[in-house]
């Protein structure tokens, strides 16, 4: 019993940010004309991946305590990369996703690389290196466009059933087995898949642990004799990974490539949002990439909520701004409760 | 020494010839060093005798420039703290080297976490974390909990705990007992007592003299980066070991205490002062030029009742009076303003005295900017007089004032700490725990600025976890136990007996 309140109180954030989303997409549904319909769940699932993998992406360097400018260019870089690839023979195409994966990866390592061998501070470090992974991206695609193969972009962004129809798996789609999961949009199986595949035991490795020692006090991870600069580079590595999986996926959701500098941006202050939501603190030690993946649930319910009601897009920042320090200032009531102000500063 | 012959205990760590320098200074001299299997063996010395590198060197957080250490008379080298721990070499830092985000469970094994497939396994973690804790007393301590939540002492408990997961043949303390409540100390010494019948090499630190004489099989002197003398616990006098540590006589060990006033001006008064559940109406007053302790174990109220003083604590109730006058204190900042003129020595320097990366100059200067300002803007000259005279008046050793604090020896930077609340002229001072981990010489510099301060009209509220400190140096001693004061002694009342006798709540027919 006396765990089961730790534990929610260790993760009331999180619980916050579930309960916040779910309540404001069941608002939205209830009032959008095909509300709870699964073409409505797969569009909306496509719109919000990419958003959900750069969260993720930004997650790690900020549980290490740094904050990681370069996700949305990383991002965009894959993006233009995958552009080039993801065509051809079955295997041309497999190849092609792996090296943007990879590349994106790759992206994150130098970053990591530059933070723990060049001793420069993660935010200002990755500015710079953001800034060069834009430069790439426009030299590999100086005006949008690009060559994605059909099928891929028509399968990875429908539900499960057009995966098996359009590849001949499970009868076409049509085995009776098939038939309970054939609704499932393939963006939110990949969410699941990636956060469970990658998330999860990167967290409970000994060197996700070490990313939350190294946010929660650098002097006393590495006391403790914990693989620092190790956890650091793979922070940064795992970081640039999922905001590579991010640039494929808007590839096959654009079917093109685009060096879209604005859109690099806005995806990385969005990133940084979704993660704050997400109830993980900007000081490092405390948090966890699941709850971003809801943070960017809630952004992008918000805009979903603009589109029914005919707001003035306009207005959409100043709202998500009114969300943003809502979801801060939910964090911040604690403050009210403390009777020791000193613990304000610990 | 030939090694051909051996005694027979055989030497597990052996120091031949260590020297380490940091740039001008010589930590460490030319020390040749031993610690023996199966023996507790305690390490004496000021600060800045070279213990703290010692064990550093030790426990490969630092190299030596020159000499050997040899492990089981073979040679080794520990470029990081985790090559130590992999030779079964595991220290506890004085300042405390836990993760405070991490669950106490994640703190625990952090060092080689149980795995499966690879994987941290989280029940088997938390299974070794209920084991250890169970060992050391901690039933109480949920492994779940974060380490945040922990009080000071629950934290140095988990603490040894972690070094204990680490499965040790060298177990290296330094200061490790400082935060610990007397019951807790008892138990960790029982745990010591233990490993080292099991063969272990205990090395320990302290400054606790009654400590180290329950438990120390063998003691070693260091002075100025050198290795004075090593002898068996008991075969030197008190007054012998403190003259080889500073190397020089001391005839007193506190100032002497002037009679008692008749009827001193109350400068502070409490009536019925309560917060929470950890301050139950509490009844006090401090006359001017009067040092009162606070005593009993630690955690009973007694840091509460300085940080609520201070403005630190919420939704503090009863009455305040200073000077005569009423008053509410809500923020430090209300504490130090003129009419109240509260000081408050906190309990760590590191986090709540000092800004450790800036300069010596601006950390003494930081509480009394306003008095050295005109208009607006801070006054230069006045300012560097007022950082020489604090320095000189501490005689606080600097090689300059704009040097980061942080350079400073742990008990010069307190002597900063306390310099920077001199400067604001406080008429009321709260110390909490203000020697914890300092050298004695300067132990006995601060005894004697408090009885200085004291003859100068300063009323002062003294914590000490030392019951020594409070029988040398206190006009009266009120002793807490849960959140209430139990008993005040006076004059001749205050000795070990009364005060450990109120402590605990014992009955007073004890006498």
């Amino acid at each position: 019993m006396n765990d089961i309140r730790v534990r929610l109180s260790q993760n009331a954030a999180l619980l916050t940010a579930i309960a916040i989303f779910i309540l404001s997409y069941v608002f939205y549904n209830m009032n959008h004309p095909r509300g709870f319909s699964v073409a409505v769940l797969i569009q909306n699932s496509n719109e919000v991946f990419t958003l959900a993998m750069v969260a993720m992406a930004q997650t790690v360097p900020v549980l290490m305590g740094g904050l990681d400018l370069s996700v949305g260019a990383i991002m965009t870089l894959v993006n233009t990369i995958a552009s080039h690839l993801l065509n051809g023979s079955p295997l041309q195409i497999a190849l092609g996703m792996v090296i943007s994966l990879a590349a994106g990866a790759a992206c994150g390592f130098v970053n990591g690389c530059i933070v723990v061998y060049g001793r420069i501070q993660p935010i200002i470090a990755t500015l710079a290196t953001g800034a060069i992974f834009l430069g790439l991206a426009l030299f590999l695609r100086p005006s949008p466009g690009g060559n994605v193969d059909d099928d891929l972009s028509w399968a990875a962004t429908n539900d499960l059933y057009e995966i098996a129809a359009t590849y001949g798996y499970a009868q076409n789609g049509e085995a009776a087995w098939f038939q309970p999961i054939s609704w499932i949009p393939v963006p939110l199986v990949l969410l699941v898949l990636v956060a469970v595949l990658v998330w999860l035991p990167f967290a409970r490795s000994v060197t996700g642990r070490t990313v939350y020692a190294v946010g929660s006090g650098e002097g006393a991870a590495y006391m403790s004799g914990l693989p620092i600069d190790r956890a650091k580079i793979a922070a940064f590595t795992l970081g640039g990974f999922f905001a590579g999986i991010g640039g494929l996926y808007l590839t096959l959701q654009t079917s093109s490539g685009n060096a879209d500098i604005p859109q690099a941006g806005a995806y990385t202050l969005n990133s940084i949002a979704a993660v704050v939501i997400g109830g993980t603190s900007l000081l490092g030690g405390v948090g966890t990439a699941i709850g971003s993946i809801f943070g960017a649930l809630i952004l992008r319910t918000i805009s979903f909520n603009f589109r029914i009601f005919e707001i003035d897009p306009l207005m959409q920042p100043l709202f998500e701004g009114v969300v943003l320090l809502a979801a801060v200032s939910l964090g911040a009531f604690r403050v009210l409760r403390v009777k020791n102000t000193l613990e304000l500063f610990r | 020494m030939s090694t051909a012959q051996r005694d027979p205990i055989q030497a597990h760590v052996q120091l031949t010839g260590v020297t380490k320098r940091y740039g001008g200074v010589t930590a460490l001299d030319n020390v040749d060093f031993e610690c023996e299997l199966g023996s507790v063996h305690a390490v004496l010395g000021e600060n800045g005798a070279g213990k703290s590198t010692l064990i550093k060197i030790m426990s490969g957080v630092v190299q030596p420039d020159e000499g050997e250490i040899r492990l089981n008379g073979t040679p080794v080298s520990f470029s990081h703290p985790a090559a130590a721990n992999a030779q079964g070499i595991v220290c506890i830092f004085q300042e405390l080297s836990l993760l405070s985000d991490l669950s106490v469970a994640d703190n625990i094994s952090i060092a080689d976490p149980p795995r499966r497939f690879g994987l941290i396994d989280g029940k088997a973690q938390r299974r070794r974390a209920e084991e250890l804790l169970a060992r050391i007393g901690c039933e109480d301590v949920n492994p779940m909990s974060r380490v945040r939540d922990l009080p000071l002492s629950r934290r140095q408990m988990v603490e040894i705990a972690k070094a204990l997961a680490k499965n040790p043949n060298v177990l290296i303390l330094d200061e490790a007992t400082s935060a610990l409540t007397a019951a807790d100390v008892e138990t960790v010494f029982d745990i010591l007592r233990r490993l080292r019948d099991d063969g272990i090499s205990i090395l320990t630190i302290s400054h606790r003299m009654h400590e180290i004489e329950a438990i120390a099989d063998k003691c070693s002197v260091f002075r100025n980066g050198r290795h004075i003398e090593t002898f068996q616990q008991g075969a030197r006098s008190e007054g012998e070991i403190v003259q080889m540590m500073i190397g020089r006589e001391i005839t007193a060990h506190f100032p002497p205490k002037p009679p008692p006033p008749d009827a001193p001006k109350p400068m502070l008064q409490l009536e019925k002062y309560s917060w929470e559940d950890k301050l139950k109406s509490i009844d006090l007053s401090v006359g001017a030029g009067e040092i009162v302790g606070l005593g009993g174990l630690d955690g009973q109220g007694q840091k509460e009742l300085l940080l609520g003083l201070f403005g630190v604590l919420k939704g503090t109730s009863g009455q305040v009076t200073v000077q005569g006058k009423a008053v509410d204190i809500n923020s430090p900042q209300d504490a130090k303003r003129a009419g109240v003129d509260l000081a408050l020595i906190p309990e760590d320097r590191k986090t709540e005295g000092l800004m450790l990366p800036m300069s010596i100059a601006d950390n003494l200067t930081i509480a009394s900017l306003k008095r050295l300002s005109r208009g607006i803007f801070v006054d230069g000259d006045a300012l560097t007089a007022a950082v020489e005279d604090g320095i000189q008046r501490m005689q606080i050793k600097v090689g300059s004032n704009s040097d980061p604090v942080s350079t400073l020896s742990g008990g010069n930077q307190q002597k900063v700490v306390i310099a920077k609340w001199l400067m604001t002229d406080p008429k009321i001072i709260l110390l909490n725990d203000p020697t914890r981990g300092i050298d004695v010489g300067t132990k006995q510099e601060i005894y004697r600025l408090l009885r200085n301060l004291a003859e100068t009209g300063a009323s002062i509220i003294y914590y000490s976890t030392d019951y020594e400190e409070l029988i040398g140096c206190c006009d009266r001693v009120a002793v807490m136990y849960d959140g209430e004061i139990v008993r005040e002694l006076q004059g001749d009342e205050i000795n070990e007996r009364n005060i450990i006798a109120s402590a605990l709540k014992m009955d007073e027919a004890a006498e």
